[in-house]
Formats: structure tokens, C-alpha cells, sequence
């Protein structure tokens, strides 16, 4: 129990550093883009083929359930719905998390263990500064441009499976959807994504950053900051929801 | 004479008190000298180095660089300082996602922004043949090249800012001994060619502190055992120092 705070409060302090350095001189924004590049523009097609078999299962599915009531009208904005704002932010940052999370926990954490972060600290660079901010932000900046990756494709795939052998009629498909989505329900989809990026960063290169001993321990602090970051992207995501909904409402009602 | 490092009764735990890995190191490290730190392995020599450089704090104690307390410096004055300080480390530390000529690059891009591109790639290209690297192996990844050529270029990415005070942490161990002679030249002819600066070498092995250290320092069980000269070493009752010479002298 003491050793669940020490982590939470040891990575929040982590966390501030990573964001109050982000934007110190000397400017990190070409290493920065190439983060972007490592997270982003790398994960593009697992994020595609995860997009297109997911909108697939999914309208499938929904597609039986709503044959039974005689509401396949509703196919589109259900399936939408059900991806715009969970399934695309949760799965995008699972995916991303255990690629590029894992990769930066290792990294940072042969750089640890092999006193290449020391080296960075003597020569006066702020290895936080240097190693931690330009992932997180990257991380930050990428999510939401994945997500909308996936929120495109999974819905295409539907369009797909609907109008071509579920015998819907396309044009309805999309009226229902613009009928029933509004702009903060993709929203919110992406700024969870956003939120996500930070998660699996923040814990990734903190986890990396205080690797103890060896290849063994490199081993050790990849797996733990995969599984943390994963974790806490489902925990969180209930958690992020009902914050915006909440922000939301309370922005509706003035 | 001038110190270039005072350290007083510095402890280290790193188990909040129940075991010391330093206990009470009283030193000074004169400038413009060569000081060699031996001792076996694992009696704390790269922790203390690391204190030196100011990448631990002291569990008590003090340590003043240059006459200046290290824990009353200003992150600002501590980045300021650890510019004027160049690592040799154990494993050299070689940034390993760049090449060699970057490496030596990283500290000039760093902190001599004002310097031109090709000023700073002029610079570097220099540190590397006084290090006797060649230009053939500029663009290779640390990983390409061999341990010995590791240690050239950790050393030449060391100087790059022209330091002050220079540390090598075991630069030797684990080179055959044509390279080790030669990165012991290569330290006698860096400390000659850097007039002013403070170097301070860790080794175990004696030999070579006798044929570089002005002053030799050995370190055992946390402690300070003696501090002095060549002369001062052989000339000394302590037991354990004088098995420690004996051994050295028989493997050599
Ligand atoms: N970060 C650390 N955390 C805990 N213990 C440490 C840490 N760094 C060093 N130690 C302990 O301090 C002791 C001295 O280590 P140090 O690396 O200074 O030895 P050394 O004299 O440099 O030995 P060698 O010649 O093998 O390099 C060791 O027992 C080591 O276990
Ligand atoms: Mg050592």
C-alpha cells in the first residue's frame, strides 16, 4: 500500500516535470517529430487493420441484436456511438501503448543502466527534459490523430458490411448517423485519446527513467510500464468520460 | 596549492542508514595534478566520483568544487559547473541511437549554440584525432566499433567543452595491454595538452597509478587509507597497502 502511493506520487511529480520542461530552451521539437513519426505515422496501419476488423464484428453484431426489433435503421449511429467514443480512444491507446510505451520504457532504460542518462546529467542536459518531454508531448499530439484514424475506418468498414451484404439502404445509414451524433460525441472520443497519450507516456519513460540493474532489469521495467499503462488507460477511460460529460453538461446548462 | 575538489567526512547509505558505502571520506583533489583513486572493486569508487559530479546527494557530509559547496549551487551554477567537467565513464556511455561524430557533437550543439555549425563540426572533428579516432569511422553507431575505439570517442565527447576537471572511471579495465598503455599515453598527453586541468583517474590497477598519479589516493571499506605520493605509498607500514602493492608488483 505505501509502495502504491510512493508510484503514484513519484510518477506525478515525474509527470509535472515532464510538462513544466516541455517547453524549456533549448527547444527539443525536432526530436519531438521524430517521436511523432515513431508513434504516429509507425502505428498507422495496426491502427487501420484493428479499425476495420472492429467497426466489422461490431456492426455485426449489433446488426442481429436490432434484426430482432426491427430497428436495423439504427445499425449506423449504434455502431457510431459505440466507436467514436470507446472503442476507438480505448483500443487505439492499448495498441499504441504496448508498442511505443514498450518501446520507450526500454530504450530510456538501457540508457539508465548503462549510464547514458549519468552522461546526459553531466553534461548540464536535464535528462527529463531531454528524454521525457518530448515523448509525452509527442504522445499528447499523435493519440487524437489515431483515433480519428480509427473512428474513420471502423465506420467505413460498417458502411461497408451494412450497404453491401446486410442490405441496408446507404443513404439511410448516414442520415441516422448525422441525426444522431453530434460533434462533442467524436469529441470526446478524442480527447480521451489524448488523455490516454499522456497516460502511457508519462508512466513509460518515468518507468524506464528509474530502471534498477541490467538487462534483466530493462526486461523487467518494459514489462511493468506496459502493464500500468494499460491498466490505467481502462481504469481511467470510465473515469475521463464522466469528466467530460460532466464538463459538458455543465457548459450546456449556462 | 589550489584544490580543485575538498570533500569532508562525506557518508553515503544507500539503505537510509543500516549499511554505509562511503563512511566518512575526508579529501582534496589538487588542481592542475593528477590524482589516481584505487582501491578494489566495490569499495565505492564511482559512487564517489558520482558525488564529485554531483549526480548523488550525500547522505551527509560536504563536497565543494572549486570552493563552492555543491548543495548551495543553483540548479543554474550546477549545469554551469558540470560543464566545466568531462566523464570518461565505465562503459564509455556512448549515446547509442547516434553516430560518433554526433556523440562528440551532442555537448557543443548543447551548450555552444553561438558557435557556427561547421565551427562546432571543426571542433569535434579535432577532439576525435587528438583521441586518435579516424575520419573513416565518423558515421558509424557505437555499436560498430570496438570497446578501445568506445573509449576514444567517450573521451573525446569529453572534451569537447574543453573542461576543467576530467574524471575516467576505470578507463583501462578490460583492454588488453597494447590499448591499455595507450589510453594511459592518452591521458598523460590530454592532462599535458589541457594546461590547468584536474584529472582525476580511477583504477585498480597499481602500476599505472604509479606511472601517472602525482598524487595517489586508496580507497578501502568506505575510507580514506592513504593519501600521498608514489614515494609516500612504497614507503608505508600499512599492511594492507603494502599487500596491495606486493600483488601488483608480482602481476607485473
Ligand atoms: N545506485 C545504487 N544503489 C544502491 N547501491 C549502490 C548504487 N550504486 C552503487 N551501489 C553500491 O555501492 C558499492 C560500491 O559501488 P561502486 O560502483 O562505487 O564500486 P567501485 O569501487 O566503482 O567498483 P568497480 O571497481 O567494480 O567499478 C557497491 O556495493 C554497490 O552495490
Ligand atoms: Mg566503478
Amino acid at each position: 500500500m505505501k509502495k502504491f502511493f510512493y508510484e503514484v506520487g513519484s510518477t506525478t511529480l515525474f509527470f509535472t516535470d515532464s510538462v513544466r520542461l516541455m517547453f524549456a530552451k533549448p527547444s527539443r521539437m525536432p526530436d519531438m517529430i521524430r517521436h511523432m513519426k515513431f508513434i504516429g505515422n509507425d502505428s498507422v496501419i495496426i491502427i487501420c487493420l484493428t479499425g476495420v476488423f472492429t467497426g466489422l464484428a461490431m456492426s455485426y453484431q449489433i446488426y442481429i441484436g436490432f434484426n430482432l426489433v426491427n430497428a436495423t435503421n439504427l445499425v449506423g449511429p449504434t455502431v457510431a456511438l459505440g466507436i467514436f467514443k470507446e472503442l476507438a480512444p480505448v483500443l487505439t491507446g492499448l495498441i499504441v501503448a504496448a508498442r511505443a510505451g514498450g518501446a520507450m520504457a526500454a530504450q530510456i532504460g538501457t540508457m539508465r543502466v548503462s549510464e547514458q542518462i549519468d552522461a546526459l546529467e553531466v553534461m548540464g542536459v536535464n535528462p527529463i527534459q531531454y528524454l521525457s518531454s518530448p515523448r509525452v508531448l509527442a504522445a499528447v499530439l499523435t493519440l487524437p490523430l489515431l483515433c480519428g484514424i480509427f473512428d474513420i475506418v471502423a465506420i467505413q468498414a460498417s458502411e461497408l458490411l451494412c450497404v453491401n451484404l446486410l442490405d441496408l439502404d446507404k443513404a439511410i445509414f448516414w442520415n441516422k448517423i448525422e441525426l444522431w451524433i453530434r460533434p462533442r460525441d467524436v469529441m470526446e472520443g478524442l480527447i480521451k485519446a489524448a488523455v490516454f497519450g499522456l497516460t502511457f507516456a508519462t508512466v513509460c519513460c518515468k518507468t524506464g527513467f528509474y530502471t534498477k540493474g541490467g538487462a534483466k532489469g530493462v526486461g523487467d521495467t518494459t514489462n511493468k510500464g506496459v502493464v500500468y499503462s494499460m491498466v490505467l488507460i481502462i481504469v481511467l477511460n470510465l473515469l475521463v468520460s464522466n469528466l467530460i460529460r460532466l464538463y459538458f453538461s455543465l457548459v450546456e446548462s449556462f | 596549492m589550489e584544490m580543485a575538489v575538498e570533500i569532508q567526512d562525506l557518508k553515503k547509505s544507500f539503505d537510509g542508514g543500516k549499511s554505509f558505502v562511503l563512511n566518512g571520506i575526508d579529501l582534496v583533489i589538487p588542481a592542475d595534478k593528477i590524482t589516481m583513486l584505487i582501491g578494489f572493486s566495490g569499495t565505492g569508487k564511482s559512487v564517489l566520483m558520482k558525488h564529485i559530479l554531483g549526480l548523488m546527494k550525500p547522505t551527509s557530509g560536504n563536497i565543494k568544487v572549486f570552493g563552492k559547496n555543491l548543495s548551495q549551487r543553483s540548479e543554474q551554477e550546477l549545469i554551469a559547473l558540470r560543464c566545466q567537467m568531462g566523464v570518461l565513464f565505465q562503459h564509455a556511455a556512448l549515446f547509442d541511437d547516434m553516430s560518433v561524430i554526433e556523440n562528440v557533437l551532442f555537448p557543443l550543439s548543447e551548450h555552444r549554440r553561438d558557435l557556427s555549425k561547421a565551427r562546432r563540426l571543426e571542433i569535434a572533428r579535432h577532439k576525435l584525432k587528438v583521441t586518435g579516432m579516424d575520419r573513416e569511422h565518423d558515421q558509424k553507431l557505437p555499436a560498430e566499433i570496438s570497446g578501445g575505439m568506445q573509449k576514444r570517442v567517450g573521451l573525446a565527447r569529453a572534451l569537447a567543452l574543453d573542461p576543467k576537471i576530467l574524471l575516467y572511471d576505470e578507463p583501462t579495465t578490460g583492454l588488453d595491454p597494447i590499448l591499455t598503455e595507450m589510453v594511459d599515453n592518452l591521458i598523460l598527453d590530454t592532462h599535458k595538452l589541457h594546461k590547468g586541468a584536474t584529472s582525476l583517474v580511477i583504477s585498480h590497477d597499481l602500476m599505472a597509478a604509479f606511472r601517472l598519479g602525482d598524487y595517489i589516493v586508496m580507497l578501502d571499506k568506505g575510507k580514506v587509507l592513504l593519501r600521498g605520493t608514489k614515494e609516500e605509498f612504497l614507503n608505508t607500514d600499512n599492511e594492507f597497502i603494502r599487500k596491495f602493492i606486493d600483488k601488483g608488483i608480482r602481476r607485473s
